[in-house]
């Protein structure tokens, strides 16, 4: 069938998703850390993703698939005999894409807000985003995964959120998921299952660079960390 | 004639406003299958409660109702339509093989995050902003124009998604065009002729607006922000 690469990068919960979805298949793969943090992009990551030029990418074969979503739902499709990530009803599919989507775009720029803000404008992201958390914890209508009894398509591409939210609640000195008992459950019900437990990045080691990373991004606007 | 909050049990709705790219995906996907439909125009200076109910998180169109269930954001709905009215007689958007799929998905998805966005900049500013967006733009099209290469299609020998993704922009086109003073034509023929191929196909003509009645609501919506 071919060889399986990653290109990613240990501390990217984009990067994370990929290894998620492919040890959930049980498939076997070659990790690639990509240099990002001293900007030292490979040739391979380059040549695999002229477009974007960003991590993740899956090389299957020598093929190359970019944008985390996409890869997720190629990694579904080439190996049927793993778990089924998406439902196989249409009206199903298209709901569990509307909350992953939903996740990329209201509730990824959300968290980079309370993330790189302090004072008043980290409190209006935080109120922001616990918006959105809420509403997005509706969409689990009281199942215990997004997928139901086991991991699905949502789970895998918001599933990160569980591993960096407490950390960022540390970081940024800002409580997001108090008030939200759907989305901590969720958290617990994600964190335990075997596949996303072998991939987490060591949380000392992530911890750090995004403390660090917080102090420089506030350093540059003038702010206090 | 339904009440403006009220969706029928059975049958296909689809709330849409005329110059919308997003709605268009839907019109053509729509009409790519044969499917019977009705169409609901929304104001969205006064949306209906139809579509506040609907697309609560949202707000926007286009809605694909489906038998009273909604389906939002385009390329989600192309991708519905495809997979709910699939089957012989019917063309496919995506192909079966699930790297021309991941293609596809990736492409059409270029379009999302780059198209509306720095279009919209070419129209709504000026001066260095504008000329950013230029570069963009073309940064865009010099893309877009490589991946199509020497197919007829995006999809290949076949019209596809991403096909429906894109060509819902080139109504757009002339908008574009007419602020950042630069011929879509002189600049990008290959992508001009795939523009034409695909308004050859009913389902794309029928579903497309005039460019200069776009150009014009442009125009009308420059006055209500003051942009000049």
């Amino acid at each position: 069938m071919g060889e399986v690469k990653v290109l990613g990068m240990w501390a990217s919960p984009f990067s994370l998703r990929v290894e998620w979805a492919l040890k959930l298949k049980g498939v076997e793969y070659e990790f690639a850390n990509e240099d990002l943090l001293n900007n030292n992009k490979s040739a391979e990551l380059l040549r695999y993703n002229p477009v974007y030029k960003k991590v993740p990418v899956l090389v299957h074969g020598g093929h190359p698939v970019a944008e985390s979503l996409v890869i997720i739902e190629y990694i579904d499709e080439v190996w049927k005999d793993g778990p089924a990530f998406l439902p196989t009803d249409p009206y199903e599919r298209a709901q569990a894409r509307f909350w992953a989507r939903f996740t990329e775009d209201k509730i990824l720029p959300g968290i980079f807000g309370v993330y790189s803000r302090a004072g008043e404008e980290q409190k209006k992201a935080a109120e922001e985003l616990k918006e959105n958390l809420k509403t997005f914890g509706g969409a689990l209508k009281g199942k215990k995964l997004f997928g139901g009894e086991t991991i699905g398509y949502v789970d895998i591409v918001a599933g990160w959120l569980a591993y960096w939210i407490p950390m960022i609640e540390e970081i940024a000195g800002v409580r997001i998921v108090e008030e939200l008992p759907e989305i901590r459950a969720w958290f617990d019900k994600f964190l335990v299952v075997e596949a996303v437990k072998q991939c987490l990045p060591p949380r000392e080691k992530l911890y750090d660079l995004n403390r660090k990373r917080r102090e420089n991004l506030l350093a540059t606007q003038g702010g206090h960390p | 004639m339904a009440a403006a909050s009220e969706v029928p049990d059975h049958g296909v709705v689809l709330l849409d406003f005329w110059p919308s790219m997003f709605g268009i995906r839907a019109r053509i996907a729509l009409a790519e299958k044969g499917v019977e439909y009705e169409y609901r125009s929304e104001n969205l200076a006064n949306k209906s409660p139809a579509l506040l109910r609907l697309n609560p998180v949202h707000k926007k169109i286009p809605v694909l109702v489906h038998d009273g269930r909604p389906v939002c954001e385009s390329l989600i709905i192309v991708q519905y339509i495809d997979e709910t009215w699939a089957g012989p007689g019917r063309p496919a958007f995506l192909p079966s093989d699930p790297y021309a799929r991941a293609r596809a998905r990736f492409w059409a998805d270029f379009v999302d995050k780059k198209i509306f966005d720095i279009g919209s900049r070419l129209w709504k500013t000026k001066g260095e902003t504008q000329q950013q967006a230029k570069q963009e733009f073309v940064e865009a099209m010099k893309l877009l124009e490589g991946e199509l290469g020497d197919k007829p299609y995006f999809g290949g020998e076949n019209f596809g998604y991403m096909d429906i993704a894109l060509v819902a922009f080139s109504c757009w086109f002339h908008t574009y065009e007419t602020h950042a003073d630069f011929s879509m034509e002189a600049e990008w023929p290959k992508l001009m002729a795939w523009v034409k191929r695909c308004q050859e196909r009913e389902s794309v003509s029928k579903s497309l607006p005039d460019p200069v009645k776009v150009l014009g609501f442009v125009g009308v919506l420059k006055k209500k922000y003051g942009i000049e």
